[in-house]
């Protein structure tokens, strides 16, 4: 299936073009339990184990709702800033297809539990944008589907498929905002944004781990383009499962091109539904629909009202953790360091590992130096993030302990946190094993010091004549001669003492 | 009210997967008509001041504590199944052949 769309370049596009975007997040929350049923939630059971009459749609069933998916949901709304429903309903939302045995979803229609909110989010240069939500609703998720005798697992050319319904009836909450005007050549940048910053929110809040790799948080990207100075809305294309931050920026910036390609040919805009293909950063048509949508919403007969007292709300609200953006800010003050710096920490995921490393007795520099250096390098070569390196903030600020009582230096920590990376043991095990310890023994120290400037006596000389620079070649040659076990300020100042010279 | 058409019935009939008969869909369409203007009339006794009612009872947040309950087990969910491979349900293709 080799489908040429025409592209004009993004700077054309923007020329010509407004772009307006509508983003739809979904978040599947970290519950024990579905969100109408007991059955667990927990990843990786073999399939169709975690189902009971309730989520397989049995006759005779009935849905409870799960009170820690609506208080998630509250959560959420509160921390978008959201008015949170006096009283509000499920409803059904009918549609025949093998991922959802009820042949509905249990999903809210006109009566969100959540609505009217909005997320400022912090662009790479500082600038803030401020993204209107329109609402956020509880529902649930399908099952799983695996496509048989297709290439490559693809639903197209499959002659059956197979399906597992462990994740129906996970709790979803479904965030969706309001048009996103005024982005201008900026919309790509700050989709991404909001939905990182919706991540590190929903993380903050404790309901979900937001993981997009594992599912956990995927986003449909709505997008239409109207001629600059149009106040008009296009016709609009929806992405479906945009599953990566760089997805999100590349599938918006490849619609705004397609778009005006579209357009600048005097064509129009289908609605459709697409497709985005990681590999290439391209979205294709999905399935054209026969006639539009008609889910015959009503309301959920089966569950009675949600109507959250004004105390719970507000009992909610008064726990709600610093938001993520507030604490970013804080925490770059508190470090005395750039936007940009903080920026990068963030897209490392290494702030929660810098706090905890600090929390643990280490100072703001080197808690960073090692987070943001040695480990941040050691997981990207490992592919793995951070925070799956088995090494503990603990285990860091014990490192840099052992660097500012003098018995570590940069050197030799670098290779003891190799070690402990390793699985060679905790820091000082490490320390123990690898015998490495600053050479303190002023004795040996010494001797090594009297052999560098025997050895390289004209060195020494320039030295007693005034250049003191040139002590940095005999600290080398004593760091060599010692392997690197020895505290290169103590061995500066004892090869100042003897050739009779002070600093400064 | 206007009536229910015939092409309301067929436009139903293909949401809820029924095939129906040209004569069913006239028959239908009558009935559903009746059915639907039977309702209707509840809107005669409605008021601002009547909430609307989606459940006979005056309950609100029934809810159940964040609690494992046990399961089926995979046979039991799979035994009405009419097909099954690797544990799954297995269902005809999805997308007819374009």
């Amino acid at each position: 299936m080799t489908v040429t769309t025409d592209l004009v370049s993004y700077e054309d596009a923007l020329a010509s073009y407004d772009p307006v975007m509508g983003l739809e997040v979904h978040v599947e929350l970290g519950t024990r339990t579905k969100m109408f049923c007991g059955c667990s939630t927990e990843l990786g059971a073999e399939p169709n184990s975690q189902t009971c009459p309730t989520c397989l749609g049995l006759p005779g069933s009935l849905p409870v709702v799960n009170a820690v998916g609506v208080e998630s949901a509250i959560k959420i709304g509160l921390a978008l800033h959201c008015e949170i429903a006096e009283w509000c309903r499920f409803a059904r939302k009918n549609y025949f297809y093998p991922d959802m045995p009820k042949n509905f979803q249990t999903s809210q229609y006109d009566e969100p539990i959540a609505f009217n909110g909005y997320l400022d989010v912090q662009l790479e240069d500082g600038e803030v944008f401020r993204v209107e939500i329109e609402r956020a609703h509880m529902e649930e998720d399908t099952g799983k589907s695996t496509h048989v005798g297709g290439a490559t697992g693809r639903i197209h050319g499959a002659s059956h498929s197979l399906l597992d319904y462990n994740r129906a009836g996970i709790p979803l909450i479904e965030i969706v905002t309001k048009p996103i005007v005024g982005a201008g050549d900026r919309a790509p940048e700050v989709a991404k944004a909001y939905v990182a910053e919706l991540r590190e929110l929903i993380r903050a809040l404790g309901v979900s781990e937001a993981r997009m790799e594992m599912g956990q948080m995927r986003c449909d990207v709505n997008l239409s383009l109207m001629p600059k100075g149009s106040e008009t809305f296009g016709t609009r294309s929806e992405t479906k499962n945009v599953n990566s931050l760089r997805s999100v920026e590349r599938a918006v910036r490849f619609e705004v091109q397609r778009h005006a390609a579209v357009l600048g040919d005097g064509g129009t805009i289908v609605q459709e539904t697409r497709h985005f293909h990681e590999d290439d950063g391209t979205t294709t048509s999905g399935r054209v629909k026969e006639e539009a949508e008609d889910y015959r919403y009503f309301p959920e007969p089966d569950l009675v009202p949600v109507a959250p007292s004004r105390e719970w709300v507000e009992e909610l609200r008064a726990a709600l953790p610093e938001l993520p953006r507030v604490r970013r800010n804080r925490l770059r003050e508190e470090w005395g360091i750039s936007e940009h710096d903080m920026q990068s920490i963030l897209n490392a995921g290494a702030i929660d590992p810098i706090v905890a490393t600090i929390e643990a007795g280490a100072d703001p520099v080197s808690a960073r130096k090692w987070w943001m250096g040695e480990l941040a390098r050691n997981a990207n070569e490992s592919g793995r993030s951070l925070d799956e390196l088995p090494i503990t903030p603990e285990q860091v600020a014990r490192v840099t302990a052992l660097v500012v009582d003098g018995s570590l230096n940069d050197k030799l920590a670098r290779q003891v946190i190799e070690g402990v990376l390793a699985g060679e043991g905790d820091p000082d095990a490490v320390v123990e094993k690898r015998g490495l310890k600053v050479v303190s023994d002023e004795g040996a120290l010494g001797v090594a010091v009297d052999e560098a400037i025997a050895g390289n006596a004209a060195i020494a000389d320039k030295i007693r004549g005034g250049k003191v620079a040139a002590v940095g070649a005999l600290v080398g040659a004593v760091m060599k001669a010692t392997r690197g076990q020895a505290d290169a300020a103590r061995v500066k100042e004892l090869i100042l003492e003897k050739l009779g010279v002070s600093e400064g | 009210m206007p009536g229910i058409t015939r092409e309301e019935v067929a436009h139903l009939a293909r949401l809820a997967r029924l095939e129906l008969k040209a004569e069913e869909l006239d028959h239908f369409a009558g009935q559903l008509d009746d059915i639907i203007g039977a309702v209707a009339r509840v809107a005669e006794v409605a008021d601002r001041d009547v909430p609307p009612t989606s459940h006979p009872l005056p309950l609100t947040n029934v809810m159940r504590a964040d609690e494992v309950r046990p399961s089926l087990t995979p046979e039991q969910a799979l035994s009405c199944a009419p097909a099954q491979e690797q544990q799954r349900f297995k269902v005809p293709q999805i997308l007819g052949e374009d």
